[in-house]
């Protein structure tokens, strides 16, 4: 029979569909796993709503459990237990070498514009804080476009949702 | 139906045009970062429909496609807001921030609600929709700081204003009006909101080019 450690470390191979170098694990979407007999029952916590990977990746979560010789039962929760912060620490770091810029921990208080055009947002390549706000959307809703002015490099920024 | 259901219906077929109505930029906004936002927006907007219908689904027993896509025109309880085709920027503008203010008062009420499916995704909405008023916002402030933009911003704002207050229920509007008029620093004229049950002429064109292709092929399809 399968446990639970096993269904954690399989679905901990299965990569985002968009920013592949990390995993769902890592970006920490799964709430809850639970066995029961051959059943294996996944809570899963979508990023975006708008999010298009979220049936890839709830297919790839199925697969995976079937790999294992059971079934998966995949619930997505639409309550408000995601944000970035969620991102485990390995997670940050996979993000960061592959060039996309990790969250900043949320704050206590409203987002606001003015933070995102100052605020000491690090670059990934050269680690420099002289970086500014090219756009707040970007190719996903989960990301936003700065640019580094000390080594002239565009970059993704992940949002702090 | 129930009142809940109702809600769920009024609030998804909202964002599903006025995201509709974002995706018209696509391809032609005045330069490329507001192509991408808008995209970017609509995608978030037709994203909260889509889970908002999954809600009102499984209490109808139907699909969130079947209530996006197949329901008479007479039947969408979108506020006359955003069915209006307006492909000007001073107006889109314009209606995105009335919109995503009277939206902000709408979903701070709805996050206090006594139904925790209701209360949850009120809030994860918000957090997505915090980066659409940032947006707004920059908008905003980009339009007041000239003649041009701050006269063309205020005429748009009049045109929509009634519309605007026929998003919110009667007593959410006075907070509405005192925002806008604190961001705009003038009084707004006193009119009679436009309210949700009207259906503009542009409501069943939208329906029409947005079910084209799921019209064409059967049920089923694969594509």
């Amino acid at each position: 029979m399968v446990t639970v450690d096993e269904v954690w470390a399989a679905l901990s191979e299965i990569p985002d569909p968009e920013i592949p170098v990390i995993s769902l694990v890592d970006l920490g979407v799964i709430k809850n796993v639970e066995v029961e007999d051959e059943r294996v029952r996944i809570e899963f916590t979508p990023t975006f709503l708008g999010c298009p990977a979220l049936e890839p990746m709830q297919r790839a979560m199925e697969a995976k459990v079937d790999e294992l010789g059971a079934k998966a039962d995949v619930r997505v929760v639409l309550d408000d237990s995601w944000s970035t912060d969620k991102i485990t620490p390995e997670g940050r770091e996979k993000l960061r070498v592959a060039g996309f810029a990790p969250p900043a921990p949320r704050a206590a208080g409203k987002l606001n514009l003015l933070e995102l055009q100052r605020g000491g947002f690090r670059c990934p390549y050269c680690g420099s804080r002289k970086t500014r706000l090219e756009n707040i959307f970007g190719p996903t809703p989960c990301r936003s476009i700065r640019y580094c002015d000390a080594c002239r490099q565009p970059f993704e920024q992940f949002k702090t949702i | 139906m129930s009142k809940r259901t109702d809600l769920l219906l009024a609030i998804a077929d909202d964002e599903l045009f006025l995201g509709w109505r974002n995706s018209e930029w696509t391809g032609i906004a005045p330069f490329l970062e507001e192509d991408v936002a808008f995209s970017s927006i609509a995608q978030n907007e037709i994203g909260h429909a889509r889970a908002l219908y999954e809600l009102a689904a499984a209490e109808l027993g139907t699909t969130a496609d079947e209530l996006a896509f197949d329901r008479p025109p007479e039947e969408y309880r979108c506020a006359p807001f955003v069915q209006l085709r307006r492909l000007e920027w001073a107006r889109t503008i314009a209606r995105h921030w009335l919109y995503e203010t009277a939206d902000e008062i709408r979903l701070a009420a709805l996050k206090g609600s006594d139904d925790p499916e209701i209360a949850g995704i009120a809030a994860k909405m918000d957090r997505e929709e915090a980066y659409h008023r940032m947006h707004a916002e920059m908008w905003v402030d980009r339009l007041l700081s000239s003649d041009e933009g701050r006269s063309r911003l205020n005429e748009a704002v009049d045109e929509l204003w009634p519309y605007a207050l026929g998003v919110l229920d009667d007593e959410l509007r006075a907070e509405l009006r005192r925002r806008v008029e604190q961001r705009l620093g003038r009084e707004l004229a006193d009119v009679e909101p436009v309210s949700r049950g009207v259906h503009e002429v542009e409501l069943a064109q939208l329906l029409e080019e947005m079910t084209m292709v799921r019209r064409s092929a059967p049920a089923g399809t694969q594509w």
